[in-house]
């Protein structure tokens, strides 16, 4: 782990960051590199500040030390508006598809192109039914963000994140809580996104399969440090016992099934408090 | 009793605290009005769930209020023969002080309650962040417009309140007791000032529309992004409406009516 | 954002009648209207006493309101009350003789200026003066000379 590499094709770089969210230390001087075009996943279990990682390159928060860098840009060094900009390029989709529920589907994918551009609604009609094309949804255009599947919901936060055809995007665990078939299609749409437009990703997840199938590299995250990092490949081989127990999913190894407590048998037979 | 200090001395940082962040929204939501301005839809749309939704339940409450003070009024009036002065007690309750405060206490339950949760569970479900995301800013598309329409509004839903009241004590007055419709008109007009009496309910509501506004959408936007946090915010938003509108009230009171 | 037109008609119409509510208060329950839309005239009467009078009670003649008090001063050298009445310049046909009285309305009631028209072919005019007057019956006053009379009758 040479924290001093930046790749000339990076597009986004984490360099040394630290934070910490009251006394607990989420991230200890970590570096992160995403190169263009490619697809990178941040592997970790539940609780290790993921979606914590996504704010920060996003510029939502500020991180004690270090520094974020996108497209050539320190993300908290950047004025409002600069920052603002910037946003547009990068588009980022939320575990719950932070749909707005006052609108139907059509509007939420059509809210960042009314906001940003003055293009005319028989214009915004035709870029909106080809981005619902592209996720698949474009016969759901009228229903409300409530009558919607949580698969549903999630593409159609990913055609409203393309909407402004940003140059990369960030998603924050796709894969949670979707049955089968919808993990299918957000594998695929997430691939062909990838390929078709040539949009840098960031997944942050914890589903293993899924990620693995899909991620050109993968960086694997505990107690605020990179624990490993490589090709998917490279990762299914690591001799750490921590990255062999999160790929597989054994419940026992260095990570303990049973949260701290006393000896088992001495807790049973003592007597007196409830606790 | 170190322990009760202790939690004195927390209880005055956080509430200076979030007096802080109150006042450093409020500008920021103030400041975000300049562009709403060329955007009238997005205030259209507020003034429509905040002002047309709590129409029923104002003139409804003014109606049934006037109605009372007519009753009230009418057997303390003419106990002293003085039955004609009837229009002005109840025009003077109205207009001074019910008018403005009751209608600001229902307005807060009804529309900032509305207000806090929706706002509260935008936070929650990600939709504030997520529009942070896609570079816009939320404070301006959100917030703003909702605290310029509430106001606008309450100064009006105050006046509909007093208004409609008014005709409710002459309803009754008149209509069922028998007070002379004209000494009910004639002796109110002789009474109430255009200036000091309805200006400065006027300027009580707009007082209160701004302070129950600001409360509402302040709690939602700051309230804990779960949903026992929202439904805290929600009763804290109608309490804390409640003691600032009345406790205002006496303040604008004194120094509106004192000198006189 | 459905049924914008709709929501628009309503909100159009919430706003126009908050704004009648207010007009309705402005002119029907407060005395906005009485005396702005229409010019007046203003007279001055000197009273001996002019009691509770204040500024903004009624000026009525026959029991009809034609204006309201608009000042009134204490003049150090005749010791009177000087009340200056604004009338509305429809009633322009009051003769100069005419009597000025403070009365109260009712028992307990505010007290109002009451005009009697006289005889004269004069009319008054802008700064006009009213000669005659009677004072306000101060309550204790008029008790007092009732229970002296009487008790001089006694004697």
């Amino acid at each position: 782990m040479d924290n001093s590499v930046t790749s000339q094709n990076s597009l986004v770089s984490v360099q040394s960051l630290s934070f910490s969210r009251g006394n607990k230390k989420i991230f200890d001087d970590i570096s992160l590199e995403f190169e263009r075009g490619k697809i990178t996943a941040i592997m970790g279990p539940s609780g290790t500040g993921k979606t914590t990682l996504l704010k920060l390159i996003g510029g939502q928060l500020f991180p004690e030390q270090g520094s974020v860098t996108v497209d050539g840009n320190n993300v908290h060094r950047l004025r409002r508006s600069d920052l603002y900009n910037l946003r547009k390029r990068m588009g980022m989709l939320f575990q719950s598809g932070a749909l707005l529920t006052d609108m139907s589907v059509f509007d939420n994918v059509a809210f960042p192109l009314r906001e940003h551009t003055h293009l005319p609604e028989s214009m915004i009609r035709t870029l909106v039914l080809m981005k619902l094309q592209a996720v698949g949804l474009r016969g759901a255009r009228k229903l409300m963000p409530n009558e919607l599947s949580g698969g549903m919901a999630r593409r159609i936060a990913l055609a409203r994140a393309i909407a402004l055809d940003p140059m990369m995007i960030m998603y924050d665990e796709p894969f949670t809580g979707q049955d089968p078939i919808s993990k299918g299609a957000l594998v695929h749409l997430i691939k062909s996104l990838n390929v078709t437009l040539g949009l840098t990703s960031i997944i942050v997840s914890h589903d293993v399969q899924e990620t693995a199938a899909i991620a050109d590299y993968i960086y694997v995250i505990s107690e605020g440090k990179v624990v490993g990092q490589g090709t998917p490949k490279e990762i299914e081989q690591s001799e750490s016992d921590w990255v062999q127990q999160f790929m597989t999913g054994a419940a026992d190894g260095p990570v303990h099934f049973h949260y701290p407590a006393k000896d088992y048998v001495d807790d049973l037979l003592s007597t007196g408090n409830r606790y | 009793m170190i322990d009760f200090l202790q939690q004195l001395g927390k209880n005055t940082r956080t509430s200076f605290t979030k007096l802080g962040r109150g006042s450093f929204f409020l500008l920021q939501t103030i400041s975000g009005i300049l562009s709403v301005l060329p955007r009238p839809r997005l205030l259209l749309n507020q003034m429509y769930s905040i002002g047309v939704l709590s129409f029923l339940i104002i003139t409804i409450s003014g109606l049934f209020v006037g109605m009372v003070l007519g009753l009230q009024g009418y057997y303390v009036l003419s106990d002293f023969g003085a039955e004609e002065t009837l229009g002005v007690m109840v025009a003077a309750s109205l207009v001074r002080e019910l008018g403005p405060v009751v209608s600001a206490l229902l307005f807060a339950g009804r529309a900032g309650s509305a207000l806090t949760a929706e706002i509260g569970l935008m936070k929650a479900t990600e939709q504030l962040s997520g529009m942070e995301m896609m570079a816009v800013d939320p404070i301006k598309r959100i917030i703003s417009p909702r605290f310029l329409a509430g106001f606008l509004s309450m100064p009006l839903l105050a006046a509909l309140f007093s208004a409609i009241g008014v005709i409710g004590g002459q309803m009754v007055g008149s209509g069922l007791l028998g007070v002379d419709e004209g000494a009910y008109w004639s002796q109110m007009q002789a009474n109430m000032d255009f200036r000091d009496d309805i200006l400065n309910g006027v300027i009580k509501s707009i007082v209160f529309g701004f302070v129950s506004s600001w409360i509402a959408l302040f709690e939602g936007y700051d309230a804990i992004p779960t949903s026992e946090g929202v439904s805290r915010a929600t009763t804290r938003t109608v309490v804390n409406s409640a003691f600032s509108i009345l406790g205002l009230d006496f303040i604008l009171t004194v120094f509106m009516f004192g000198d006189n | 954002m459905q049924h914008t037109s709709t929501q628009d008609t309503l909100v159009g119409l919430f706003v126009a009648s908050g704004i009648v509510g207010l007009f309705f208060l402005a002119l029907q329950v407060s005395n906005l209207s009485s005396f702005t839309e229409h010019d007046s005239y203003t007279v001055t009467a000197r009273f001996e006493n002019s009691g509770g009078l204040k500024v903004k009670s009624p000026v009525s003649a026959a029991g009809v309101k034609i204006g309201q008090v608009t000042a009134i001063s204490f003049d150090p050298k005749t010791y009177e009350s000087v009340v200056k009445l604004s009338i509305d310049k429809q009633y322009s046909t009051l003769p100069d003789d005419t009597t000025a009285s403070v009365f109260t309305a009712g028992l307990l009631g505010e007290q109002y200026v009451n005009l009697d028209a006289g005889g004269s072919e004069e009319y008054l005019k802008e700064g006009g003066k009213i000669d005659v007057t009677n004072s306000a019956i101060i309550l204790e006053k008029a008790l007092g000379q009732f229970l002296f009379k009487s008790a001089e009758e006694k004697k």
